[in-house]
């Protein structure tokens, strides 16, 4: 045990723990008993139940642990749950997609609880080297993922392609981190504001910036370093790209509101308006792209990116309200863009691949509830009231004019009417369109129920109730300001 | 008293159970069980909570449930302000006095339902059941909401039942049309409603019932000019228009009577109607800042109640009679408002809740002997076979009419007094009205009951006789079953006894319920209720009773020739309406009205939507396929460019990759490199972008 661990630490670190734990578990059993799906399913899930409470034991606390390296807080707390959810929903989905393309399931769900383990640690590291290693024990899993239908010459370009871009970004973000090292000194964020503090910003650490910057929007899938996702999210098993859209880019959000919040905010100026840049590219390209799109997951893909540029909105504006509406849109979105990859995924048949737009023909003959639960997820995503993308949204865009950025609040909108189109298209393919190959009906088994009931009640609950995830996201995000206004006095 | 918000919740509860599983999977007995259980207690909650109201001073009390929409900020007149309602609920006099009504009324209508509907089919039944609760539900968030927006909801909730209730039979043409004519409507008033509520918001910074009252109550009085305040008051009017069926949104109530009785009598004379009656008292100082827009109130409602008794004096649909007289009884409560008698109209609602669903109910159970037969007519004599609906109906017009000491007298006469103080003309229209309501009301009850019977007849047959061949044979008019008539009787109580709470002190009353109500309609930092009271102009008391004697030989007037035409000499109002053809004929078909709606309003927006649809083809179609042309040339100009020039040079790499798949090619020509520069590009870009901005200075 190194030096200046206590044993407060790995209480701290209980939920990650936890997790790897359960992983080992996991992959034992995996070993021993690799026919019985049910029995791994719920190994793992039970894994993200018992780690889901060990964190609302630390509910409250602002603490740092192990020597500074990780941060015990709201913040950590909010995050961890949204990517802790959005595996275990991942997971539920999984179940019959596994089934049907024969997947063995021990080494899935071991790798998603990696990944998610990665995504922990990116959401509490409050140092550069924290926070490089979680997003590297995530990448390396989603590597691995993105390749898992090792059949599928697509899903081998996918996890090729996610690789070598992966290695090369990874490599764009750890020259902006030893940059920022070589400036001043030290890897801790609370280290890197202070020494920054009270100096004018050299041009050394405005290149970190924009090199941690671009490292970052690769993760985020942010324009121009985007080019990956299409290809990666359309060849990927399906389950993995949702959990490719919503846990991993939750995570990267976490991360860099991380460093540049909390790390540099003496250079604020600089980079809100990088991310107003990105902000724009993104959102805009992300849906224009989006409107040609005749491959579901395809489609879902632009229309993440597209998402990612609203979610920036939030880091432009940089207050503790953008923050806080920003954490909004992302439980929001957690709910709606897994709900929509879960309606997609339950489309995979043994006979029907099912991800083209126009597999979605006459859908709403066939089965009126995929159908409508569909369009839910749809409006939402589109920010029609009253789902919770409203909700999300107003808020959103409602902080971006309070803070003064009305043009960027006007370009999202316009982007929002754009983005209409395409949502909207699914609607008329699923009510309009002539029936599609019929193929095997579509039956949601159990774990494919409750996926798209919890994706159901969160678009419909938080669109109607908001104020229970606001409150939440208020108080994470105000532990992330806390923290640099401590740093600001001192 | 912070259970109040369980008072809407059990009627919900009720709706969710029977709409989820009992449709499905209950009996008749078990769905109608749990809907008047949970009327049942809704009205026990309520009456407690009433009881705890008499004992606060403030008379007051709000409990919040919850946040509901979090702070958004908006535009308002006086900076951002923040767009926030709580899901909270009131319960004050007013609120009070309308939980009471529809808690009790409902679950009296509840019991009478049970019987009323036995001849539908279960899953039928059931739904009757689940919209009825799903009704009271919205109605008691609609009085007790704390907020605009929690009345809204109810205020749209109602209006959704109103048209499940209507259309309730809806293999029926006529019901499922008069259920969407009543929804649509009402969308023209819940858009002025809408806007009023919008602009209050904007005004005032909050949608808080009370907030705005404090705020309003800080104006001036708009006596000259029509300012902002007047033009909320204004579109919240239009919203009460449409609700409470007032000249011009009037048309779509009679034909609600599409729907069950029971709904006729809950929602459509009761309860849901009195809502814009109720919305105006809500917001009395608001409009008592809008003189202008009071006098509209007042007008339309003298006009409403006068134009709706002349309908209603040749009607012979029994319902369609019941159903004018609802909205000229609702015009009395608007003129009541209108000249600034907010408890006086608040009171009328009360006793007319009684007496109206009573009648109501009386004529579903007229309708029910008669087996569906609504044409009196067709009626006659009935006195001898149905006593207790005889009686208890005859109490109810004897109320309506304003004969003392029943219910109606105390609060018609009330809203009389008041007109005659503020507006002389108001006043005429208003004891024309009382006349010929007094007539039509006992041309009913002669019509019906007196006479000889003039129904078709039936078979006296023994038992064990052909019966079961169809089914369900009529044995001619029968009285009701029990769970009908003994809800008839404890609204005949009501009708008579309701208004004693409300004698006036010309009579030696001291007006219980006009001080009781007092707080609901002043703002609380105002000066004292009793001085609003006392700038009111008043007449001795000899004068007030002369008032009162004469509008009593009004309405004793109107019975009396009810008598005279319809009982002594009968066929003279045949004769009468033969000599008056021209009369008679506009007032049978309504002034025409619909058709004159059908001919303008629909007919109009059909022609303007044909005409739009013909600009869409030829206009903006021609230029949508000119720019198609258009593009097509460029694009066949570009195509021939592409074909002789850039070809030549891509065919000789092209040809060797069509040969392999596509998706292969892409890796192969390795477009991952592409994406990589596309990387570095951009952190180009952007570190050129900074490099500008720092040494170029931007």
């Amino acid at each position: 045990m190194p030096a200046g661990f206590s044993a407060l630490d790995f209480y701290y670190i209980l939920p990650e723990l936890l997790l790897t734990g359960g992983a080992m578990v996991v992959l034992l059993l995996a070993v021993l008993t690799p026919r019985n799906d049910n029995l791994l399913l719920g190994v793992s899930l039970g894994t993200l139940v018992a780690s889901v409470l060990s964190v609302s034991l630390f509910s409250g606390l602002d603490v740092t642990a192990a020597r500074g390296l990780l941060a015990v807080d709201s913040f950590a707390a909010f995050f961890k749950f949204i990517v802790l959810l959005s595996a275990g929903l991942t997971m539920l989905m999984s179940a019959p997609y596994l089934r049907v393309e024969g997947l063995k399931a021990g080494e899935y769900y071991f790798l998603i609880l990696c990944a998610t383990l990665g995504m922990m640690f990116m959401a509490s590291g409050v140092d550069l080297i924290t926070l490089f290693i979680g997003l590297e024990t995530m990448a390396v899993s989603f590597y691995i993922l993105a390749g898992f239908l090792k059949p599928n010459p697509r899903s081998n370009e996918a996890a090729v392609k996610y690789f070598l871009l992966g290695a090369f970004s990874l490599g764009v973000l750890l020259y902006g981190m030893s940059l920022v090292y070589g400036a001043t000194g030290t890897t801790s964020l609370q280290g890197i504001a202070v020494a920054l503090s009270g100096q004018s910003p050299s041009m050394v650490i405005v290149l970190a910036v924009v090199l941690i910057g671009a490292g970052m929007g690769f993760k985020i899938a942010a324009v121009p370093f985007h080019m990956w996702a299409p290809d990666v999210y359309e060849g990927a098993p399906t389950p993995v790209t949702a959990f490719l859209s919503v846990g991993s880019k939750a995570a990267s959000f976490a991360m860099l509101l991380r460093i540049f919040v909390e790390a540099l905010p003496a250079v604020a100026a600089d980079w809100s308006a990088l991310f107003w840049v990105l902000a724009v590219l993104t959102m805009t390209l992300g849906n224009i792209a989006a409107l040609t799109q005749s491959n579901l997951k395809r489609m879902l893909a632009y229309s993440s990116i597209a998402h990612a540029g609203y979610l920036l909105i939030g880091v432009v504006v940089g207050t503790e309200r953008g923050v806080a509406s920003m954490l909004v849109y992302l439980g929001v979105y957690l709910f709606m863009q897994l709900g929509a990859f879960a309606i997609v995924v339950a489309m995979r048949r043994s006979d029907v691949v099912g991800d083209e737009l126009k597999d979605l023909g006459g859908l709403f003959r066939r089965s009126p509830a995929a159908a409508f639960m569909m369009l839910l997820f749809m409006l939402s995503l589109g920010g029609i009231p009253p789902t919770a993308g409203f909700m999300g949204k107003v808020w959103l865009f409602g902080a971006a004019v309070d803070a003064g950025f009305v043009w960027l609040a006007v370009i999202a909108v316009a982007n929002s009417a754009v983005s209409l189109y395409y949502y909207l298209r699914v609607v008329v393919f699923m009510w309009m369109h002539e029936d599609a190959q019929p193929g095997s009906p579509l039956v949601f088994g159990p774990a494919m129920t409750v996926a798209l009931g919890i994706a159901i009640l969160g678009t419909v609950v938080f669109g109607i109730y908001p104020q229970l995830l606001f409150e939440q996201a208020q108080a994470a995000a105000g532990t992330l300001e806390g923290f640099s206004a401590t740093v600001a006095l001192r | 008293m912070d259970f109040i918000w369980l008072i809407p919740l059990l009627p919900g509860v009720g709706a969710a159970i029977n709409g989820l599983l009992g449709i499905r999977y209950f009996s008749k007995v078990l769905a109608a069980r749990i809907a008047c259980a949970t009327m049942g207690a809704a009205l026990l909650l309520s009456l407690v909570a009433f009881l705890e109201l008499l004992g606060l001073e403030h008379r007051e009390h709000v409990v919040t449930l919850a946040h509901w929409i979090p702070p958004i900020p908006l535009e308002t007149a006086s900076g951002i302000g923040a767009f926030e309602v709580p899901w909270a609920f009131r319960l004050d006099p007013l609120s009070g006095m309308m939980i009471l009504i529809v808690t009790g009324i409902g679950f009296l209508i509840h019991l009478y339902s049970t019987a009323y509907m036995d001849h539908e089919p279960r899953g039928g039944y059931v739904r009757f059941f689940c919209y009825l609760n799903l009704f009271c539900f919205f109605m008691l968030t609609l009085v007790l909401g704390s907020t605009f927006l929690v009345m809204f909801v109810g205020w749209e909730g109602v209006g959704l039942c109103s048209y499940l209730l209507i259309g309730f039979w809806y293999h029926k043409q006529s019901a499922s049309d008069a259920g969407k004519k009543a929804f649509i409507v009402n969308r023209i008033g819940d858009f002025g409603f809408v806007l009023g509520v919008f602009l209050v918001f904007y005004t005032f910074g909050t949608v808080d019932f009370r907030e705005v009252a404090e705020a309003a109550s800080h104006m001036p009085v708009e006596v000259a000019g029509f300012g902002v305040v007047s033009a909320i008051c204004l579109l919240l009017f239009v919203g009460a228009v449409g609700k409470s069926a007032q000249i011009p949104l009037y048309v779509w109530l009679p034909d609600a009577m599409e729907g069950p009785t029971p709904v006729s009598a809950l929602i459509h004379a009761a309860t849901m109607v009195t809502a814009g009656v109720y919305m105006v008292g809500r917001n009395a100082v608001l409009f008592e800042h809008a003189p202008m827009v009071m006098t509209v109130v007042a007008t339309v409602g003298a006009l409403t109640a006068l134009m709706a008794a002349t309908i209603g004096l040749v009607q012979t649909d029994i319902k369609k009679v019941l159903a004018y007289s609802t909205v000229s009884q609702l015009g009395y409560m608007f003129l009541a408002t209108g000249v600034g008698a907010f408890a006086a109209g608040a009171f009328h609602l009360m006793t007319h809740a009684f007496f109206k669903a009573l009648l109501f109910l009386g004529s579903g159970s007229v309708i029910h002997a008669m087996d569906e037969e609504q044409d009196m007519k067709k009626m006659g004599g009935l006195k001898y076979y149905m006593g207790t609906t005889f009686i208890t109906m005859f109490i109810g017009a004897i109320a309506i009419a304003g004969v003392p000491p029943f219910s109606g007298f105390f609060s018609k006469d009330e809203i009389l007094y008041r007109t005659f103080l503020s507006n002389k003309w108001l006043w005429g229209l208003a004891v024309v009205t009382a006349g010929m309501t007094a007539f039509y009301m006992f041309r009913l009850i002669f019509m019906t009951f007196f006479g000889d019977y003039r129904g078709p007849g039936w078979k006296h047959e023994e038992h064990g006789g052909h019966a079961e061949e169809h089914g369900h044979t009529w044995h001619g008019p029968h009285e009701s079953p029990r769970l009908m008539t003994v809800p008839l009787m404890v609204l005949a109580v009501g009708a008579f006894a309701a208004g004693f709470v409300g004698v006036p002190a010309a009579l030696g009353g001291g007006n219980a319920i006009e001080h009781f109500l007092e707080p609901s309609f002043v703002a609380t930092s105002a000066s004292h209720a009793g001085e609003a009271e006392h700038a009111v102009a008043h007449l001795s008391h000899g004068a007030e009773l002369a008032l009162m004697a004469f509008s009593v030989l009004v309405g004793l007037a109107g019975i009396s020739l009810a008598y005279h035409l319809y009982v002594r000499r009968r066929g003279q109002a045949d004769r009468l309406a033969a000599n008056w053809s021209v009369a008679h004929r506009v007032l049978l078909n309504k002034y025409y009205v619909d058709e004159a709606y059908g001919a303008t309003a629909i007919d109009g927006t059909m022609a303007s939507a044909r005409g739009l649809w013909t600009v869409d083809r030829r206009v903006v179609d021609g230029a949508v396929n000119g720019a198609g042309w258009l593009t097509r040339a460029l694009s066949w100009v570009s195509h021939v460019l592409d074909k002789y020039v850039v070809d030549g040079l891509v065919n000789l790499v092209g040809w060797i990759c069509q040969e392999g798949s596509y998706l292969f090619r892409r890796v192969q020509t390795g477009l991952i490199q592409n994406y990589a520069v596309a990387t570095l590009f951009g952190v180009f870009a952007f570190i050129t972008m900074y490099l500008v901005a720092r040494y170029v200075g931007v």
